[in-house]
């Protein structure tokens, strides 16, 4: 009997198996050997050669001065000395930019320090302190030689203090960065606060529609429920350009209240490019996510303790809110959820909508993928993003439990 | 939701305005789907109603940004209509390009994701899979992940190991599309086995029928519903993905999402508006699909719709 | 059904490889820029070498190039890119280094390196066009008319939004000049912490007015829908919009900032000799100055000069809309590509986090 299940545990299993393996080399190892970068940059200790895929190690003569004196050691004569030996090499790799960027990457205003000092590199004779004082005399400045000890090893968590707005001082201490630097933390406020926004406006405009369609006759409801279910079978794309053509300013909304006699011409509401934009767009493409989970838990509510309720003397509103209410609370948790999940994440219709003020955290971590090329930034910020859904995924499974996810 | 004879006046009232709230939010929901549709054949590069469109008058509407996607990238697009032309449309022409690399992509990572994701929910449904609920947790994370996470993941992974220089087109969006597609092949297709009664099988099995018959003639018809309504999701999803395609996608593997992407942020022409007509058509048509498909699920399975 | 359709497009695109034997990819920046460039380079190399060139467009190629290039999966052959980001690609060994000698001499047989303009040829870059951003307004929606840099920044004289690059390249330059700043200090001022505080802080008297714009096509679109009254822009975009769309848009050459755009190709391009060839064709002399026939950015050859003329639609004269015409240099800006160089990172750092805020 024992080696009966055993057996048959083990055919389930098998059955999961390719699915699993193949989720598991197309999903989950990408994913994780893109956090790998959030914490691993080798920007100031290697560099590859394009072509030939050659290794070699950069800054060596540095990293050897930095192992043999302690952190918050002033820099000598010698140090400067391993510096321009490092510059030549530096020079002959064509390598200056790749690590000057990674120091730029936490201290702004280093990389072009780099780049002059690469290119006198030949020229800089002894002593090597004054010929890069005389280049910069931001050579000296020890924030710049803390940073650059940090970077001497290719694993650090200082991306994560970046994508949180912090800096170590030049002591090692944690402090925030410069006021006019500050984004992030900024950012993932306000990806939060949209997305509660987002998920409170479709719990007001699903829970009346949902409360409908579960209380109708099922020959209605199910007439009804097309209205929910065809926007969430078409292309998310569609809907954002439906958006734009009915909010631009000179969009049919706009139009509408201009030809109504409502706005004057020249007051056109600014409805997108903007979070207002965000926030409507967002709304009606997540609303479905709402309105699904709330029907199936309203649907089988029988409808006779409210009218137990009402016969004992409670008006309508105290029978909803003592009777019908909470027996939906649990509809109400599941699509909240979705909502506030999926919303967090939200990558494009930001991007097409949003403008400036309207971008969420993923547009920021699409903009270090794509323009800034701040990769390891990028993994940081995704990390951070992945852990507070993953937390609330699990919620999710606690809760309400996956096998109960439903579409349609 | 009828309303009983004894209700107050104020009852009343509060029905109607309720009515009339519903009514709204769905006008919400249904109005910028279908708006783009009569703008689709303005004859104005606007994208708003005229005048002419407004009084219905027939030569405010036209047919030109249809056609605009049948000659966008044409060779010679003002040539004769004759099988030539239609060759070099069919050849040439941007957004049916789009349209072919779209249906390829969608159809293989489409069936990856049905067969391994049915494949799965078989076992996932039955009562002894050991870490059932863990291992349903990772299949279903593509759908919660955010996509920009899994694109940037991708664009690295699929640069360490060259995967371009394997020489099969379209392979990484396939592979890609296909994982993402696979939770709502597994929700479909689990869905339609709760309640299933395992001893079934083991009485079909006690009846000399072996593990493919078994499958065949009495799981295969119970869950069929739902693999085709996880497959037409996993098309939908796949056919409608553009961050992945724009990190991952070879500069010629052009989709549709991807050409609509470019055009919306470019300009958007009205013929962004033809395409998205010509989407709307084809989801209501997986909509009545799905719905059709779903119901039948629910009579097999004895569940009445009433 | 659905199979069907599916394994015959396979096969046709089968076909399509098997028939072009060579082909090579092109990265510029989309609209009618790009359609220039497909009709003075682009059909002529292919009827001239049978190489077929695939035309890609990016919002700035160097970024696109810059990832590939250091995610070791290039796919791209030549690339169209700013003066500054040329020159900064190539000290970081993103490029290839490019042959002068291999560019034809001139039709009177000066050679390429002294037919060029100054700064044209780089180590790893050749220039094929003279263009600037200018800002631009729609004659419709703006009352009066705005000549100097400081209108663009003076919403109470002309009310309205304003576009602007989502960059911090030319968007500073602009806010100094608006600022008052001359030309010839621009750069000095912005070397310093106050002077970037400075642009910032006249960037920040328009900022709840301004729709950001990334690719070149959105300027003319933008204003052309009225989104915007004024925006910055390509000034090609602009002409194309305002000559062959005949949209009511005017240049304002008050503020302009040159700039080159040049042909790089990445390190590791998969068709690295056609790209060459490629190069060494589209920027001879007659190609040059075709490339100016179909929008009007000025040829990068001394000896192409002579041959620009009208605009492809037969009546307009390209002179008098070039960057370079005399009339409007009056108050221009050429690009510091050393100073953005080394700028670059830092400042569109700082650039990104005043827009988040």
């Amino acid at each position: 009997m024992a080696s009966a299940q055993s057996h048959a545990r083990r055919r389930a299993f098998f059955l999961v198996l390719p699915l699993l393996a193949f989720i598991l080399i197309t999903f989950v190892a990408p994913i994780g050997q893109m956090l790998h970068r959030s914490f691993h940059n080798d920007g100031f200790t290697m560099h590859e050669d394009i072509g030939t895929g050659v290794r070699t190690p950069i800054m060596t003569n540095l990293k050897a001065w930095f192992d043999a004196n302690p952190a918050g050691t002033e820099p000598t004569e010698e140090a400067f000395a391993a510096l321009a030996a490092d510059m030549v090499v530096l020079r002959e790799l064509k390598a200056p930019g790749q690590a000057g960027t990674r120091i730029n990457y936490e201290l702004s205003g280093t990389r072009s320090m780099f780049t002059k000092a690469a290119r006198q590199a030949k020229k800089l004779e002894a002593p090597y302190k004054d010929a890069f004082l005389d280049l910069d005399k931001d050579w000296l400045n020890p924030d710049l030689w803390r940073v650059m000890r940090d970077a001497s090893s290719a694993y650090t968590f200082n991306f994560y203090l970046a994508a949180l707005d912090l800096t170590r001082s030049s002591d090692g201490s944690i402090e925030k960065v410069n006021e006019n630097r500050q984004v992030y933390v900024t950012l993932f406020t306000r990806t939060l606060f949209l997305s509660v926004l987002i998920t409170f406006l479709t719990f007001v405009l699903g829970y009346p529609i949902a409360h409908l369609l579960a209380t109708l006759p099922l020959r209605y409801s199910n007439l009804l429920m097309i209205l929910v279910l065809l926007p969430f079978w078409t292309s998310l794309l569609v809907r954002t350009t439906s958006w734009m053509v009915l909010l631009q300013s000179q969009g049919v909304v706009n139009d509408s209240l201009v030809g109504l006699g409502l706005l004057g011409d020249e007051n056109r509401l600014q409805m997108m490019y903007n979070q207002m934009g965000t926030v409507i767009a967002m709304t009606h493409i997540l609303l479905p996510f709402m309105v699904l989970p709330l029907y199936s838990v309203m649907r089988p509510i029988n409808p006779s303790y409210v009218r137990a309720a009402r016969s004992l003397g409670a008006t309508s509103w105290t029978a909803f809110r003592r009777i019908y209410f909470p027996q939906t609370i649990p509809g109400i948790g599941a699509g909240a959820l979705l909502v506030f999940i999926l919303a967090v994440g939200y990558y494009i219709t930001p991007a097409l909508v949003g403008g400036a003020d309207g971008q969420l955290i993923s547009n920021l971590i699409a903009f270090h993928m794509q323009k800034s090329l701040n990769w390891s930034l990028a993994a940081a910020l995704a990390a951070l993003l992945l852990g507070g859904i993953l937390i609330l995924y699990w919620l999710y499974d606690r809760l309400i439990g996956i096998d109960n996810l439903k579409l349609g | 939701m009828a309303l009983p004879n004894h209700a107050s006046t104020l009852e009343r009232v509060w029905h109607y305005t309720y009515l009339v709230i519903c009514a709204l939010i769905f006008l919400f929901l249904i109005a910028p789907i279908l708006v783009v549709i009569p703008l689709s054949f303005n004859i104005e590069p606007y994208f708003t109603f005229t005048e002419k469109m407004l009084k219905l008058d027939p030569t405010g509407y036209s047919m030109r940004w249809y056609d605009l996607l049948l000659t966008f990238g044409m060779t010679d697009p003002d040539a004769a209509r004759d099988s030539s032309w239609w060759a070099d449309a069919w050849a040439n022409a941007n957004w049916i390009n789009a349209a072919k690399n779209s249906v390829i992509i969608g159809f293989f990572s489409t069936v990856i994701a049905t067969f391994l994701g049915t494949v799965a929910a078989l076992g996932l449904s039955r009562p002894e899979m050991p870490y059932r609920r863990a291992i349903m947790a990772i299949l279903i994370s593509p759908m919660i992940v955010p996509i920009i996470i899994v694109a940037t993941g991708l664009f690295f992974f699929y640069s360490s190991i060259n995967i371009q220089d394997w020489g099969i087109p379209y392979l990484g969006v396939v592979l890609a599309h296909a994982t993402l597609g696979i939770p709502f092949v597994i929700i479909t297709v689990t869905a339609t086995l709760v309640g299933f009664d395992h001893s079934l099988t083991r009485a079909a099995a006690n009846l000399g029928a072996d593990p493919v018959t078994t499958f065949r003639r009495v799981q295969m018809p119970l869950i069929l519903p739902g693999v085709i309504s996880g497959a037409l999701f996993a098309f939908v999803t796949s056919f409608d993905e553009v961050v992945v395609v724009l990190f991952v996608g070879g500069l010629d593997e052009q989709t549709i999402p991807r050409q609509m992407w470019n055009g919306i942020r470019e300009q958007i022409s009205p013929a962004i508006l033809s395409v998205a007509t010509i989407l709307v058509i084809i989801s209501i048509a997986l909509l009545t699909t799905v719905e059709l498909l779903r119901r039948r699920s629910e009579r097999l399975r004895g569940i009445s719709p009433s | 059904m659905k199979l069907k359709t599916a394994l015959m497009a396979t096969a046709l695109t089968g076909v399509a490889f098997a028939a072009q034997a060579q082909e090579i990819t092109v990265m510029s920046w989309g609209g009618a820029y790009t359609k220039s460039q497909v009709e003075a380079y682009h059909k002529p190399f292919t009827a001239t070498t049978n190489i077929k060139v695939n035309s890609v467009d990016a919002d700035n190629p160097a970024t696109p190039i810059k990832a590939q290039v250091e995610a070791g999966n290039v796919s791209i052959d030549v690339a169209d890119v700013e003066f500054s980001d040329a020159v900064r690609l190539c000290d970081e060994g993103l490029l290839e280094p490019i042959d002068h000698a291999m560019l034809p001499a001139a039709p009177d047989g000066t050679p390429a390196t002294e037919d060029f303009i100054e700064g044209a040829l780089q180590d790893c870059a050749v220039a094929n066009i003279v263009w600037s951003t200018v800002y631009a307004y729609n004659s419709q929606n703006v009352s009066g008319t705005p000549t100097t840099i400081a209108d663009f920044f003076d919403t109470a004289k002309f009310p309205g939004k304003r576009g602007l690059r989502k960059s911090a390249k030319a968007t500073l330059e602009m806010a100094l000049m608006a600022d008052g700043v001359p030309a010839g200090e621009v750069y000095d001022v912005l070397d310093t912490d106050e002077g970037v505080d400075r642009a910032f802080a006249k960037l920040d008297t328009i900022k709840s007015d301004i729709v950001w714009w990334e690719a070149g096509a959105q300027p003319p679109q933008l204003l052309a829908d009225g989104e915007v009254v004024m925006s910055t822009a390509y000034n090609g975009r602009i002409f194309n919009a305002a000559v062959a769309e005949n949209q009511p848009l005017e240049v304002v050459w008050d503020g302009q900032i040159l700039d080159f755009d040049l042909f790089v190709v990445p390190k590791g391009a998969p068709n690295k000799d056609a790209a060459m060839q490629f190069i060494a064709f589209s920027t001879d002399t007659q190609r040059l100055a075709d490339q100016a026939s179909w929008i009007s950015y000025g040829p990068a050859r001394k000896s192409s000069g002579a041959l620009v003329g009208k605009y492809s639609d037969g009546k307009t004269e390209m002179a008098p809309h070039m960057p370079t015409a005399a009339a409007n240099l009056t108050n221009a800006l050429v690009n510091n590509f050393e100073f953005w160089v080394d700028k670059d990172a830092e400042l569109n750092e700082r650039f990104n986090a005043w827009l988040a805020q």
